[in-house]
């Protein structure tokens, strides 16, 4: 009996059970809620690191819960793409839960500390079911996990807004999650299946069938609210706005991805790249919405005044080139929207970290307010331009390294005016990012603020400067994620 | 014609009540309201589920000598995790709805809009 053969379950079951441990722990002491969480999600990093070192040595990992032989029973499935998506989402929330200890005690009434740190496992383990389940209707119930775990998270946002962003976003939640139920429900009407690997032998016959064209259409329209895809996206301004530093890193760095990644399963694991492309050509309409998502993103981020604010709409054009690189949907653009679904964890987690850390130091969220900062916390700063230069696409950073891909594969489908689109959305990046950088260094505050280094405390500003590095790190040593995410962009192509 | 509508009435039934759901949670100015259109749109969903486990001629799933058929016991046991997953929904929404109008004091959305202008 080798334990490590239960490793794809013990992702979820760690996080799973500490939620339910930290509240009898937290009665102790709080700081143990804490401890408990750091404990789980790096053990989930590391059996996540693990499986994806198994997966490049043995191949496909099928792990069947409660021993039961898909497709009867319900199947966890460790590949190359679901590999890499596990250790970048376990990476992303152990950093975001070393970092949380002082906002969190900052932010949070202190009695609320030890359930706030329950609810977050529980989201934690959400997402990370999300990304190794092989079976439908079990992606719905984690989807739901993650969801509900994500409104009560947003909801203890210290103004009253918060409540709001989070009744929105659950009404809008709900008729998402309920959408995809009902594809599951007309995918198992006509195929009498609900794992993945099993449907995507079944459903090519029926590719002609009415019965799952709409069952696709419910997918696309509730992925579609669950990622925040343009016209789709108003919940999610305010949602991160108004939550918590910490949610808001957490949200943005990994909830939206994970829906990403739900859907690429959808579009290239369920569903054949043929389907997409030829019987239905869904992947045209995504192409032009990804295209406006980007755009209209950059713009609405330049008018805004408050940064929470700015970097949520500078999300929805983010999201907007992943999704562009799953229309396109050949070999280089495939890799592009992969690596950036990392780049972006990364990049959009460091800048929630920073805002954090100014929240805590100084409360400020206005733009116009951070001038002079530059002095006052340069660590923060400097690993502030390190993710703005990131989002820019500046080379020798990771934005660069996806976005190169992006163009490669609009260029490869001849489709150049995109790489325009590309093009425009970066300068647009530029414009409002140059705003807040030139706040931050270059404009006197009058010696409101005095020029003593103030910086964030150690706890806060190590994760912070961990996620800039990354930015950089993998921006020059890009053959490595580029490296993993070849094999999984061709094992979704393939076939 | 009479077939698509009375043969196929399950499916009527279930998109009806859909869409009066859906209506409500788009429309209704009143939080409460949502969470009942809320509840019928989730519902809609879940009869449509058991309407697709009937086998025709077919009794209830449990082991009986003159049984010749069973309906598909699996949409019913799938449901009953949705119907838990609703049930939780319904009760963050609400728990949701009772801080904002302790915040606020009202559950209108528009009021609520203007106050936190």
């Amino acid at each position: 009996m080798n334990i490590s053969q239960h490793f794809p379950v013990f992702v979820i079951i760690i996080p799973l059970i500490s939620a339910v441990i930290i509240p009898l722990v937290g009665r102790i002491r709080r700081i143990y809620g804490w401890y408990v969480s750091i404990a789980a999600t790096f053990s989930s990093l590391l059996l996540s690191i693990s499986l994806l070192r198994t997966v490049f040595e043995k191949g496909r990992i099928s792990y069947w819960l409660g021993n039961w032989e898909p497709p009867w029973g319900i199947e966890y499935v460790v590949d190359y793409l679901s590999g890499f998506v596990l250790v970048v989402i376990s990476f992303i929330t152990f950093i975001i839960t070393l970092y949380s200890m002082k906002s969190v005690g900052k932010e949070i009434p202190e009695d609320k500390i030890t359930s706030f740190y329950s609810i977050y496992m529980f989201f934690v383990a959400g997402l990370l079911g999300m990304i190794i389940t092989g079976d439908i209707f079990n992606l719905y119930v984690f989807i739901e996990i993650s969801s509900l775990a994500g409104y009560a998270l947003i909801a203890v946002g210290r103004k009253r807004d918060a409540l709001i962003a989070s009744y929105n976003y659950l009404i809008l939640g709900t008729i998402a999650a309920t959408f995809i139920l009902l594809g599951i429900g007309y995918l198992y009407m006509v195929t009498g299946t609900l794992n993945m690997a099993d449907l995507r032998e079944r459903l090519p016959l029926l590719y002609d069938s009415t019965v799952v064209r709409t069952a696709f259409a419910f997918f696309s329209v509730g992925l579609s609210i669950k990622i925040a895809l343009f016209p789709l996206h108003i919940w999610l301004p305010n949602a991160y706005t108004h939550a918590p530093s910490v949610v808001g890193a957490l949200q943005a760095a990994t909830a939206t991805k994970v829906g990403i990644y739900v859907m690429i399963r959808i579009m290239f694991t369920v569903f054949k790249p043929r389907f997409i492309l030829e019987v239905v050509p869904v992947s045209q309409m995504f192409l032009y919405l990804s295209a406006v998502a980007i755009i209209a993103g950059s713009v609405l981020a330049i008018g805004q005044k408050d940064i929470r604010r700015m970097l949520a709409y500078s999300s929805i054009g983010q999201i907007g080139y992943i999704v562009f690189g799953i229309a396109l949907a050949n070999k280089l653009s495939i890799i592009g929207s992969l690596i950036h679904i990392l780049n972006h964890a990364l990049m959009k987690g460091g800048l929630f970290l920073v805002v954090g850390s100014i929240v805590y130091k100084t409360g400020i969220t206005n733009i116009d307010d951070l001038k002079g900062l530059g002095k006052k916390m340069p660590f923060s700063m400097a690993a502030f331009t390190i993710g703005a230069f990131s989002m820019v696409g500046v080379p020798l950073t990771v934005g660069f390294v996806s976005k190169w891909y992006l163009a490669l594969g609009a260029l490869q489908a001849g489709k150049w005016v995109f790489v325009l689109v590309i093009l425009i959305s970066s300068l647009l990046s530029a414009i409002y990012f140059g705003r807040v950088i030139n706040n931050i260094y270059f404009k006197d505050d009058g010696g409101g603020h005095t020029t003593k280094i103030d910086d964030a405390p150690a706890g806060m500003l190590v994760p912070t400067l961990t996620l800039a590095s990354c930015c950089i790190i993998f921006g020059i040593a890009a053959f490595i994620p580029v490296y993993i995410t070849r094999f999984a962009a061709e094992m979704l192509l393939g076939g | 014609m009479i077939e698509i509508f009375l043969g196929k009435y399950n499916y009527w039934i279930y998109i009806t009540l859909m869409m009066i759901g859906f209506y409500a949670m788009i429309a209704k100015q009143n939080l409460i309201k949502k969470v009942i259109g809320m509840n019928i749109f989730q519902t809609s969903v879940f009869l449509f589920y058991i309407s697709i486990a009937k086998v025709k001629g077919g009794t209830a799933p449990i082991v009986w000598e003159e049984a010749i058929l069973y309906d598909n016991p699996l949409p019913h046991v799938l449901i009953l995790t949705a119907i838990v997953v609703s049930v939780s929904t319904t009760a963050v929404a609400l728990a949701l709805i009772i801080r904002i109008y302790k915040a606020y004091g009202s559950i209108e959305e528009d009021k609520i809009l203007e106050m936190s202008k």
